[in-house]
Order: structure tokens, then sequence, then C-alpha cells
């Protein structure tokens, strides 16, 4: 009987890991085989002869590079757009007592779910009346109003978090109230500020409904746009698909396995109450 | 049996997003560090600070606001104002491209309320959005109490797994899952043949309603249990171990324990978390977009894949932008109720 009481949760566990990880080893594996072991009736469970033709193939794929690029420059500034920001409003929604606080929190709140999917109509419109279709400039401002209102949201967390003690002793001390900001509490931030970058980064990077109907120009496309381009025009090699669907997941899952020990262990420390 | 359960879980404090709930945990022995040393003139200082703070602020909050508020009025805000407007105009290819604005009173909106189209695409988006809440929201809190109770090497590989699956940009994910049920070669395929189902083995997914609503509906799945399970299980951990003592002092079975201990705790969690899946799945996109554009047969388009490939892909901008208002107004309806139920918490907080 106890040994199977201790069995079942173990066991069960096992089964969801396989479940959830299944498909990103999948793609990873795919990504390393020869042709020969991908189209395969039998499916080859693990890469015995790894290649990387297939990076080859999907990194030699219309202008991938500047995609990269692309991506990269307005995710990056989107992101930091975002955080700078947001973190003078953080400030003050969690640390001032003004009229009309709630009223700004629930906006921000409506903001965060905001549906741009439904909306890329208008955005097109807009972007179109203004002359800059095919231009990042449009996309970096957008993923900027995606990303704040989740980002201000989950830095007023972590700055309420920070004891308002600490922050009055600073200006005991004879600092004055930006600078006990800069000096006490923005350190303290630091685990916040990666998290919350973190998920703005995952936003921004996949964002895929705007930049398919803003720019239509190869040159000033995203890398979500490649992939999805790219299965269409590759259809059956799955190789190739696999590898550029892995060098776009890459990033992500690279930082969010560095930074989520951060953001999660964080998360449950502070949980458990020392 | 005395069980606080209008207490708020530390995880649902504010924002639901999952880390909103973390404090920086060093703050400690700097903090009394810096107290002591800030004994000496308080007094002088604090004076002056308190005059300060008074007329000369008042405006601060304001002004640190503003940058942000501002930035969403405007990239956000103007998109909406122009899509309700857009709703009202009679706008196809022809007035695209010649820039000119024909306005067409509530006629995108007749249309669209009048047509049976319509209609069926909202009644399979309510239905698709319930179903698959309903399985996000049972698998992930059975994965989260799952993870609650496991050692902590076994919960590090879960986690590690479900952190992956997070991770997965949704387009990469979309392209993986439509390898795993591709029609020749896909895993899938050969695992359902080695099982024995024979007339799997060259099955065509995409090709009918259900099974592509089945792609559709595990990539969804796989996507958004780990975020329920583990903010499920993070807010399991706060819960004091008192009560659970109390439970067993009172004679509570395990069950009995998870009924009056457990469950109440997490209730406000729950909620929060349900309504959030449902804001999400009804708006889902990409996932959607992605694995079929909404075939076959325009059979798996939920309202905004219809509003896009209405509006984009047919080339009925005006019609499109009335499905948006429209789907918009329900979103909204969703979170009036899902904001009521923050705000509460809130307040039951203070």
């Amino acid at each position: 009987m106890r040994v199977w009481a201790g069995l079942w949760p173990n066991a069960t566990a096992l089964v969801l890991f396989a479940f959830f990880v299944f498909p990103v080893y999948w793609m990873f594996n795919t990504a390393f085989k020869p042709d020969r072991d991908v189209l395969s009736d039998t499916p080859v469970w693990f890469p015995s002869r790894p290649t990387l033709d297939h990076f080859a193939t999907a990194v030699q794929a219309d202008n991938f590079l500047t995609l990269v690029r692309n991506s990269v420059t307005v995710t990056l500034l989107a992101v930091g757009f975002a955080l700078l920001v947001a973190l003078f409003a953080a400030f003050a929604l969690a640390r001032m007592r003004f009229a009309g606080r709630r009223s700004i929190v629930l906006i921000f709140m409506i903001a965060q779910m905001a549906p741009w999917e439904v909306m890329v109509i208008a955005v097109y419109m807009t972007v179109r009346d203004a002359e800059m279709l095919d231009s990042l400039v449009p996309l970096t401002l957008f993923y900027t109003a995606m990303v704040l209102p989740l980002t201000v949201l989950t830095l007023r967390g972590y700055v309420a978090a920070v004891p308002k003690e600490l922050e009055e002793s600073a200006m005991v001390d004879g600092c004055g109230r930006a600078q006990a900001f800069r000096r006490v509490i923005f350190p303290l931030l630091a685990p916040g500020l990666m998290a919350t970058s973190l998920f703005g980064f995952i936003t921004a990077w996949n964002e895929f409904p705007m930049v398919l109907i803003l720019n239509k120009d190869a040159g000033a496309q995203t890398l979500p746009l490649w992939l999805s381009g790219f299965q269409t025009a590759f259809g059956d090699d799955w190789g190739a698909t696999m590898a550029a669907a892995s060098l776009f997941a890459l990033p992500v899952l690279l930082l969010f396995l560095y930074l989520q020990r951060k953001a999660v262990s964080g998360l449950t420390a502070g949980a458990v109450k020392g | 049996m005395s069980v606080r359960t209008h207490d708020t879980p530390q995880a649902e404090r504010g924002t639901p997003s999952a880390t909103s709930n973390g404090g920086p945990q060093s703050s400690r022995p700097q903090s009394s560090g810096a107290r002591v040393r800030g004994k000496g003139d308080a007094d002088g200082r604090g004076g002056r600070r308190g005059g300060s703070d008074g007329g000369g602020t008042r405006a601060l909050p304001y002004l640190l606001l503003l940058p942000a508020l501002a930035a969403t009025a405007v990239l956000l805000g103007w998109p909406l104002l122009m899509n309700g407007l857009l709703s009202f105009q009679n706008l196809n290819m022809t007035q695209l491209i010649q820039h000119v604005t024909e306005w067409a009173g509530w006629d995108n909106y007749r249309t669209t309320l009048g047509s049976s189209d319509f209609w069926r695409v909202t009644l399979r988006s309510v239905l698709f959005t319930a179903a698959n809440v309903v399985m996000i929201m049972v698998f992930g809190t059975l994965t989260g109490l799952l993870l609650a109770r496991l050692g902590p090497r076994m919960r590090l590989l879960l986690c590690a797994g479900l952190v992956l699956a997070w991770a997965m940009p949704v387009i990469a994910a979309t392209t993986v899952y439509q390898w795993l049920f591709a029609q020749r070669f896909g895993v899938v395929n050969w695992v359902l043949d080695a099982l024995g189902w024979h007339s799997m083995a060259g099955f065509n997914w995409t090709g009918g309603q259900l099974s592509t609503f089945f792609v559709i509906s595990l990539l969804l799945v796989w996507t958004s249990v780990p975020f329920v399970a583990i903010n499920l299980y993070a807010a399991t951990t706060t819960i004091p171990g008192e009560l659970y003592e109390a439970a067993a002092l009172d004679g509570a079975g395990a069950a009995q324990s998870f009924a009056t201990v457990t469950l109440p705790f997490l209730k406000p969690f729950l909620l929060v978390t349900t309504f959030l899946e449902v804001i999400w799945i009804f708006k889902a996109f990409p996932h959607v977009f992605a694995v079929n554009e909404g075939g076959p047969d325009r059979l798996t388009e939920t309202l905004p894949v219809y509003a896009f490939v209405e509006g984009v892909g047919n080339q009925h901008y005006g019609t499109g932008a009335a499905v948006s208002v429209l789907t918009i107004v329900i979103l909204l309806a969703l979170m009036s109720y899902y904001l009521r139920a923050v705000m509460r918490q809130e307040e039951g907080e203070k």
C-alpha cells in the first residue's frame, strides 16, 4: 500500500513530463536528423548521425539575418521603452496614495487584455495613413503598448514588496526620494525587472498578426512571419522547418530557463514566507 | 474549525501575473542595518520631510504616471477609436485604394448580425472557449496539486518540462504540432498505427473540422496548462501549515482537509485564473490561424479569425471592423466579470 501511494504521483509526474517535453524534444530531434531519418516509415527516436544541414538550409533561406536583426531590434526596444516608462508608473501606483489610483490600475488591467488580434484592420489603416507601412517604427511603438500594461502591473507588485522602511530610512539618512529610489529600491528590483522583461520579451518576440498585416516587404518582417512562411514555402522539408523553429525558439527557451529560477524561485520563496 | 477563507493567497496580489507575488528576498538584513544607522538624526530630518511632502508633490504621482498613460491612450486608444469608425464605413478594396471614406451607418452591423455565418462562428467560439478552458483548468489544477505533493527532485523535473512548454513561442509550437500531426511521417499517426488503429496510419488531421479542433485544443492545452499549474502550486505553498494541523486535530482525513482547507484557500485564485483563461482562449488568434488558417472550408474559424478572414482576407474591411467591435464588446463583458472579481479580492486584502 505504502509503496503504491508513493509511486503514483511520481509515475504520473513522469507521464506529464513526457507530454510537455516531447514536442520540444521532437523539434530539436528532427532538426538534427539527416533527411533519410526524417522521412522514415518508423520514427527515429534519436539522431544517430546528427547533421547541421537543416540549420544551414534555414539560415540561408531568404534574408534570415535581416529578420533576426529586425526581431531583436523591435523586441529589445519595445521591452526597454516599456520598462523605463513602467518603472515610474509602478512606483507611483505602489507607493503613493492619490485620487483616481484605483481607476488607473483598472485602466492598465483592461489594457493588458486588449484584443490586438481583432484590431489589426484599424491598426493597418492608421499606419497606412501615417505612411509608415513596412517600417519597424510602428511595430516598436505598438509592441511597447502591448507590453506596457503587464509591465506596470507586475512591477507594481515588486515595488510594493520592498519594505517601505528601507526607503524611509534612506530618506532619513539624507537621500531625496529620487535618490532613495535609485540607491535602495532599484537594486532590489533587479529580479523583478528581469522577470518582467522576460514576459515582455516573449510577447514582442512572438507577435504575429500585426506584423503579418503591416509589413509585406520581406526586408521589414520579423522571425514569426519568416517561420510561418518558411513552413509554407518548404512544404515537406520538415528537417529544415524544425531547424528554423528551433532557431526561433532557442533564445526564448534559454532566456526562460535562465531567468525563471530567479522569477519563480523568488516567487515561491516569497510565498513560503520566511 | 475556523478556516479563514476570505484571505487572499499571496500569489494573487493585484496582478494576475505569475511573477507579481514574489518579493526580493535579500532585503531583510539590509533593512535592519539601515534602520540602525538612521536612528540618530531621525527627528530633525523627519520634520522637514513632512513639510516637503505636502502641496509641492501632490502632482508627482500623476507626472510619474503620465508617460505610461499617454502611451496607452495613444497607441491603444487610437486604433480602438479607429476600429469603431471603420465599422460604420463602407470600406472594401476600391475605397481602400482610392482613400475615400464612405459612411454606411449601421449597414455593417445589420449585415453582420443578420448573417447566419456570424452567429454560427459566435456559437462555435463560445463552445470552443468553454471546452478548452474546462480542460485547461482541470488539467492545470491537477498538475499544480501534483507538484505540491512531489518530492523536490521530481518537482524540479516536472517544473522544467512545464517551463519548456510555457516558453515555446506560439508560432514555433504550431509548426511543431503540424509536424507531430503530419499526414505522412507524422509521429502521432505512427504511434496510433502501432497501437492498433491501422486506419490512422495516413490520417489527415487538418482535413476535418473536429480533428483540426482537436489539434488546436491540444496545442492550447499544452501551452496554457503550465501557467495554471505553476501558479497554482505557488499558491498552495502560501497555505499556512497550521491550518492543516488544526484540521488534523479536528480529525479531518485527507479528503476532508482538502475540501475544508486547500479548496477554500485556492478558490479566489482559481476564479481569477479561470476568467483569465476564458479571455485568453476567446481571443486566441495565432494558434487557430497558424494551424489551418481557419479551415477546412472555414469550419474552424473562431471570432477573431473570422474578423481577420472577412476583413483582411476577403477585403470587406468595414464588415471586418464591425465583427471586431462586436468581439470586443463580448470581451469587455467577460472582462467586467474578471475585473469585478479582482477588485473584490483587492478590497478583501485591505
